[in-house]
């Protein structure tokens, strides 16, 4: 290189004097941060549920779970909400890619100064957001959350409506263990559960293939964990977490794949059948609410015996819920699991007319009810009286003893609950057609969402917003058709429900063979005598007897549970009312009665 | 004899982080030096033993300040390797984009650093000035600058924003126009030149022997990189060359990485046009409570300061049973050093030391 280059080399660097600096003008300019910059974070409050989960991920300990006094504690969501130490923090956002409501967010700030350290520990509001589309945010796409399912494989429904064998063909063992790795045993859903089971607790055992270990945990508050397993109203899973943004966890049918890996729980489940103290307690009614109080009292050694007016035990859940939701084989394992602990049973004993109620309460130290509703509400149409025009309790109640039923080749079901599905999907089996009326929409059908698909993949005809307003008998007093009308919703003002009203002009006729109500049940009190119905206590609609939190009526000595006394109507609810009941029986007569 | 005895250290004598040598002088001949470390020990490798698997992934990029990349990515590759997690090609592209990123910036710090060792200061102003133009990069990329918590096992967090591959290849059209400049600035210094050549000779034997790796085994003549010879990621679907400059001594080793830099902005070049469309992540089953299946795994990769190694132990629990971090620096930056700057001048004490690509928080995990 020439000499001359080499010294004028240097000069080189004057190119630059009139170009643009590189640097900033802070603090007169202020440096845009990335759109996905990782600042101070944000927490909506309204949305976090305060699950706990970003603390729990936090690998520098900086998130704290603080109570919230202003903040109401609601099922499923509790009042802590995070607290940041920024002298910990290392502005990771695995706090956010966690956490399952996507309340929480890094934003684009990073502006923290302050000559007092404490003002560096703080609970973020939502009012540092520096907007939507910045920072550091969470979505489902980049979450660290599974919100997908395993979907429960189910047989194809043009093959199952033909019979009445089990919809469900259950979880593989992958689909299991992947299903229960997805839950962060936050304990949220507990909530959720009227028996309040260890979900979280049997979770992880299912997750390790520990079956035994699940089942031991299902029995501690739930004596019947693979028919739950099957058909619980699952309740906790509306609280899962993952319920904010996806699909929960199956929380009931991982317990129902668990429960069905053991073949027989007294491997499990140490109950002596020999073991009997001094106490002795009757139980009227076998349906859930009363073989768990059976159960929860052979455990304590307490003698039971069970009056059941049918030949069977399992109450509605063989006589309500149809063999193709839950099979024979389950309510057998399970009924004879819980006999098989020494708990005697009485079949075709009707308490109130085999034996008065009087004799128990005499003979026992204590006396549970748990009978139930048994019958249907009529719809009162005209025409109501035609043959043909079924109860649908009593309809699923003859179709799963057996007997036969008639109902020809279309059948029309009123009502939107679980019993009109079952009954729709109960006549398609017996080879009718179905269609179902619904005075409402379908959005306000009480039947569970699956439960209504289910019911349409089949083929049963829905017809919301339908209100039938006579039966049409023909000559031999044999139902013809069902005239109805359509409705119209109305708005009740905020907070209410909206009201079916019906649009009178124009009246519409369908044919059908027959005609199922399920539109509820009512309870049949024939068995209290006028003496003690005077004594107990009712809801204001005569329907509920009211116990106290021992499960005790106002009779000392008389318990109470099931459907006659909660208004969830399922059989989870029952269970839990039993276990109440269970503690309270044990204890002796009239703990908390004035 | 009575030597003059003084230290470099910890501040700063020209490596990145904490670290002192202890040095004895006869004149301005060292007749010895020994290190001193434990400035930075914040034991991450015990501290991992205690944490789940997915909360280890903000804990190791601190393991080395300018190229954390490398051990999000070797973290992530050791616990997939264990579990059978795959990443989708996608995800082992952006990986190779984010550690061919982190190398450019590295060697811009390089740069920085032994220019200022020999007391130029425009050097470091500039690079470390254009080193903010790649972090400004990776601020849209991962959302943080300098530690980026990015890779995780399964893939990486976040797929690339709307445009980044448009203003990553306008960044690299700006850093080799200022290749130029740098070059000039560097390479034709007379006082780079003359204070680098020659001096702090490793030589090829030497350095196979101590285990030296990556520039510094390269600039001393051994052709050897694990991204060719190893084929992890998709390194081997990309074409590029493995420069041996050969000397061994100071101005090589600058030298080597003057020429790595271009191959790592080709590399870039060909991922930004390769990279197929597609998941970046695979998430895992659990994100707090997943257990890595039992087994034991070595994985390593070529960073810029060499090879880098992790070793990772897992008994089937959710958290590791124990994680080994072997970094190049170890090697470099202590047995090397000690060894080979015995005879040097004082004066060449630092621009030696810098040049040897020592990152302490690597020795001290
Ligand atoms: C069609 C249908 C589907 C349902 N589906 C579901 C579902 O999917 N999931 C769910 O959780 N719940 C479901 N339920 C509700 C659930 O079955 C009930 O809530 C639950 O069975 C109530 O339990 P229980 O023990 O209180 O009463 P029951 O199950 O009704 O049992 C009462 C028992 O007492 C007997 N009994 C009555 N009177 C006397 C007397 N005087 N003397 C002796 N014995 C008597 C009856 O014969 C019966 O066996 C369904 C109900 C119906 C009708
Ligand atoms: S993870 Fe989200 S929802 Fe749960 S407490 Fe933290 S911020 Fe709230």
């Amino acid at each position: 290189m020439g000499i001359f280059k080499k010294i004028f080399t240097p000069l080189d660097a004057l190119k630059h004097l009139g170009q643009k600096p590189h640097t900033i003008r802070v603090p007169y300019v202020k440096k845009e941060p990335a759109k996905r910059y990782r600042g101070i974070h944000v927490n909506d409050w309204d949305k976090c549920i305060g699950c706990g989960n970003c603390a729990r991920i936090c690998t520098c300990q900086a998130i704290e779970m603080i109570p919230i006094d202003s903040i109401k504690v609601e099922e499923g969501k509790t009042n802590l909400r995070p607290q940041v130490d920024y002298g910990r923090c290392s502005f990771c956002g695995q706090c956010v890619d966690v956490c399952p409501t996507g309340s929480l967010k890094l934003s684009t700030e990073y502006l923290m100064t302050s000559t007092n350290k404490d003002d560096y520990i703080f609970i973020p509001p939502k009012d540092r957001d520096s907007g939507e589309g910045t920072g550091w945010e969470s979505s489902t796409e980049t979450s660290m959350l599974r919100f997908d399912r395993e979907e429960m494989p189910e047989r194809n429904p043009d093959e199952r409506k033909l019979d009445f064998e089990p919809v469900l063909l259950g979880f593989s063992e992958q689909q299991a263990y992947l299903e229960s790795m997805r839950c962060l045993g936050c304990g949220l859903c507990v909530d959720g559960c009227p028996t309040h089971m260890f979900i979280p607790e049997y979770i992880q055992k299912i997750r390790d293939a520990e079956y035994n270990g699940a089942v031991d945990e299902f029995f501690k508050n739930n004596p019947l964990p693979q028919i739950c397993g099957t058909v619980c109203t699952h309740n906790c899973e509306d609280n899962c977490v993952y319920s904010r943004r996806g699909n929960p966890i199956q929380i009931r049918y991982l317990k129902g794949f668990a429960a069905e890996k053991v073949d027989n729980y007294g491997d499990v489940i140490k109950v002596d059948p020999d073991n009997k103290i001094d106490k002795k307690v009757a139980v009227i009614g076998a349906g859930p609410a009363g073989l768990t109080l059976a159960f929860y009292l052979r455990k304590y050694g307490v003698q039971v015996k069970i009056f059941e007016s049918t030949p069977n035990a399992e109450g509605m859940m063989r006589y309500g819920i149809p063999r193709y939701r839950l099979s024979e084989k389950t309510l057998k394992k399970e009924t004879d699991f819980i006999l098989s602990t020494g708990a005697e049973i009485q079949y075709s004993t009707e308490i109130g007319k085999d034996i008065p109620l009087k004799n128990l309460l005499d003979e026992y130290d204590a006396v549970f009810i748990g009978v139930g509703f048994q019958q249907g509400i009529p719809m009162g149409v005209p025409g109501e009286d035609a043959i043909g025009v079924l109860q649908a309790a009593d309809f699923l109640r003859d179709v799963a003893m057996g007997k036969k039923v008639e109902i020809g080749n279309k059948a029309i079901i009123v009502g939107g609950g679980d019993v009109a599905m079952d009954a729709s999907r109960t006549a398609l089996r017996l080879g009718a057609k179905s269609v179902i009326m619904y005075r409402r929409r379908w959005v306000d059908m009480p039947a569970h969402e699956e439960e209504k698909l289910e019911a349409k993949d089949e083929g049963v005809e829905i017809m919301p917003q339908t209100l039938p307003t006579e039966i049409v008998k023909d000559e031999n007093g044999k139902v013809k058709s069902v005239k109805y009308v359509k409705t119209k919703m109305v708005d009740q003002g905020e907070g209410k429900r909206p009201k079916p009203v019906p649009i009178e002009d124009e009246i519409y006729e369908m044919e059908c063979s027959a005609v199922i109500q399920a539109i509820g049940q009512n309870p049949d009190y024939s068995l209290f005598p006028d003496d003690i119905k005077e004594k107990l206590q009712f809801d204001k609609r005569g329907k509920r007897i009211i116990v106290d939190d021992y499960g005790e009526t106002l009779i000392p000595g008389l318990f109470a549970g099931g459907d006659c006394v909660n208004n969830r109507g399922d059989i989870v609810g029952a269970i839990a009312d039993a276990r109440k009941a269970a503690r309270g029986a044990q204890r002796g007569r009239g703990r908390a009665s004035p | 004899m009575r030597y003059f005895e003084y230290f470099v250290g910890p501040q700063h004598v020209g490596v990145t982080g904490n670290m002192s040598y202890h040095l004895w002088a006869d004149g301005d001949e060292i007749k010895k030096m020994i290190t001193s470390v434990g400035y930075l020990h914040r034991g991450f490798e015990k501290l991992m033993e205690y944490r789940e698997w997915v909360k280890n992934v903000p804990m190791v990029p601190r393991i080395c300040v300018p190229e954390p990349d490398v051990n999000e990515v070797l973290y992530a590759m050791g616990v997939e390797e264990l579990s059978g997690l795959v990443p989708s090609e996608r995800a082992q592209y952006i990986r190779v984009l984010v550690l061919e990123m982190a190398r450019l910036s590295a060697f811009l710090f390089y740069f920085a650093g032994a220019a200022g060792a020999l007391g130029l200061y425009t050097i470091p102003q500039w690079t470390i000035g254009d080193r903010d133009y790649i972090l400004d990069r990776f601020e849209e990329l991962t959302g943080g600058r300098a530690y980026h918590i990015y890779t995780t096992p399964g893939g990486v967090r976040r797929d690339l924003p709307d445009g980044f591959k448009s203003r990553v290849q306008e960044t690299m059209n700006y850093l080799k126009k200022r290749l130029i400049d740098y070059d000039r600035l560097m390479f034709e210094n007379a006082i780079i030149v003359k204070r680098t050549k020659g001096i702090g000779i490793i030589e090829k034997d030497y350095a196979m022997n101590m285990g030296v790796t990556g520039p510094n085994l390269r600039a001393s003549g051994i052709k050897a990189d694990v991204r060719k010879d190893d084929h992890y990621l998709v390194y081997d679907k990309l074409d590029f060359d493995v420069p041996v400059v050969g000397d061994g001594d100071i101005f090589s080793r600058i030298m080597q990485r003057r020429l790595e830099f271009d191959e790592s902005i080709k590399i870039i070049e060909q991922v930004l046009e390769m990279m197929p469309d597609g998941g970046f992540i695979e998430k895992l089953p659990n994100p707090i409570e997943w257990k890595v299946p039992a087994g034991d795994v070595y994985v390593k990769l070529e960073s810029s300061k060499g090879e880098f190694g992790y070793y990772i132990v897992s008994n089937g629990e959710e958290k590791p049973y124990r994680i080994h971090v072997r970094g190049p620096s170890y090697t470099h930056g202590i047995q090397v050093a000690q060894e080979k700057i015995v005879g040097m001048r004082i004066a060449d004490v630092a621009p030696f030391l810098f040049s040897l690509d020592v990152c302490p928080p690597d020795i001290e995990r």
